[in-house]
């Protein structure tokens, strides 16, 4: 653990756990899909479900997929700016099966496209992302992050590859529909990219989106 | 790794604060001056936050604290010195700020938030310091702390609130001894005194939500950190050193029962009280 993980970060409390690590996962959402969502529904498992309100993590949740930092004072008040955002959202319940037992699954609307991330707050703040769009990964978000959706076929990971000009620290790749030819690939950078419309236009790329870590 | 003994070796030419800014380089490879102004920016939100939440009613998520700073904000102090009682409505103010979803510095960690400010906010108003030399100081209660988290742990889910409460306390005790005299062995000897007053304590929070008992916690545990200073600063030695401290409170921490780290299935809120209190929180929180 660093130093400046062990005297901070700034936050809103009362836990690391259930507001911060909540946060992250919700304002993940927030910037992969580039902006609020007109619709959200937070599925809650296991202690998150239980423990929710008293810990203050809808409003944690509430205020990532708005877009809110992890320090903003606001975000006590975060449903008066959802409110005022006209944004709809849902708690919902469920079990999501053997998984961390702070773990949210997260379906949002936005621009009439659907999309479902899921994700577990491990403690102290950190996050792990289990699910994109129903396909697994691992992601902690301490990276730069690209998500991109490709064509399942030869090179297309070269050629995506050979557009990054940055360092690639970890990379994964899973088919997600044989007969549609698609591949979801998920590459966790050292840098953040600047040619990301470059990486948008290969013939290859159906589907790209560019996560930014929280400084 | 973080070491006392390394740092204490260290520190016979180099100044205790800027041992540890080294030795942070050495691991992670980030610039001392990038590091000293991110802490920098940390520490002044403790003391805004410190002077904004001082002795203020707060309406904490479940109810059950929120007016404890605001009663000792009004009440003559018959015993504490007036460090000490400045000390003490500040650590109890931040500690209800975070059950409110107040902003805080996780120092070392949320629930543990309110020991830091409780001594920084008492050193700005009755020494009257400056910036550089507080944050000296921090810098310094950062390295008491990275000791502990690299050698044991402070989360409360894996050693108790010993490693939590007990890891903010050893940092407040080691900043104020630098303040006063740094002096590197006069920090670790009252670091050690510290976290051996509190051996053992147990994480047992009511509902398993961060405020009974945590906030009085911050309240008390700020008043052990002060007298754990004044000992060392006398001249007084802890018999085991620092380092033996933590990992004899890494051991302790690791045979407590799950019922005792977090879960709050153990200790107080297991008491009649607790739970029925916690029956009556469930109607208006699911």
């Amino acid at each position: 653990m660093n130093l400046l993980k062990v005297v901070g970060p700034v936050m809103v409390g009362p836990s690391s756990s259930h507001t911060l690590g909540a946060l992250r996962i919700a304002r993940f959402v927030y910037k992969f899909i580039e902006g609020r969502p007109e619709e959200v529904s937070f599925i809650l498992h296991g202690s998150f479900s239980k423990t929710y309100k008293g810990h203050g993590t809808d409003r944690a949740l509430l205020a990532g997929i708005l877009g809110l930092r992890q320090d903003d004072p606001e975000i006590k008040n975060v449903y008066e700016i959802a409110d005022k955002f006209n944004l709809k959202y849902r708690f919902l319940f469920e079990d999501l099966g053997d998984v961390h037992p702070n773990t949210v699954r997260i379906r949002v609307l936005k621009d009439g496209m659907t999309h479902e991330v899921e994700g577990s707050s491990i403690g102290g703040g950190d996050i792990k992302i289990t699910f994109i769009d129903s396909v697994p990964c691992e992601l902690s978000w301490d990276y730069d992050t690209l998500v991109i959706v490709n064509r399942d076929a030869p090179n297309a990971l070269k050629s995506i590859l050979s557009t990054i000009k940055v360092n690639v620290a970890n990379l994964y790749l899973r088919r997600v529909n044989l007969l549609q030819e698609r591949a979801l690939t998920i590459i966790e950078l050292d840098e953040p990219i600047n040619n990301l419309e470059e990486i948008r236009k290969l013939p290859c790329v159906f589907e790209c989106y560019f996560i930014r870590r929280d400084d | 790794m973080f070491i006392w003994k390394d740092i204490l070796e260290m520190s016979r030419n180099i100044p205790l604060h800027q041992v540890i800014l080294n030795m942070e380089m050495f691991e992670t490879g980030v610039d001392p001056d990038e590091i000293k102004e991110k802490l920098s920016k940390m520490l002044k939100v403790i003391l805004e936050e410190a002077e904004t939440q001082y002795g203020k009613k707060h309406e904490t998520l479940t109810g059950m604290t929120g007016d404890n700073a605001f009663k000792l904000r009004n009440h003559t102090p018959n015993f504490l010195s007036k460090f000490s009682y400045m000390a003490t409505v500040t650590a109890l103010s931040i500690a209800e700020s975070n059950a409110s979803m107040g902003r805080i510095v996780a120092c070392p960690t949320a629930g543990a938030s309110g020991v830091i400010p409780g001594v920084f906010n008492a050193m700005v108003k009755i020494f009257n310091p400056t910036f550089e030399e507080m944050l000296e100081a921090f810098i310094v209660a950062g390295g008491i702390g990275k000791v502990i988290a690299d050698k044991a742990t402070i989360s409360g889910a894996a050693g108790g609130c010993q490693a939590e409460i007990g890891t903010a306390a050893a940092m407040a005790s080691g900043a104020l001894t630098y303040y006063i005299a740094k002096d590197a062995e006069k920090v670790g000897n009252a670091a050690a005194l510290t976290l051996k007053s509190i051996m053992g304590l147990v994480c047992d929070p009511v509902g398993g939500f961060v405020e009974v008992p945590c906030v009085k916690r911050n309240g008390n545990l700020v008043n052990i950190a002060i007298s754990s200073s004044e000992m060392a600063l006398s001249g007084i030695k802890s018999v085991i050193p620092f380092d033996e401290v933590v990992d004899a409170m890494k051991k302790v921490g690791s045979s407590l029962p799950q019922s005792l780290r977090e879960t709050g299935e153990g200790g107080i809120a297991n008491t009649q009280t607790a739970k029925s209190l916690v029956s009556n929180l469930k109607i208006f929180l699911l």
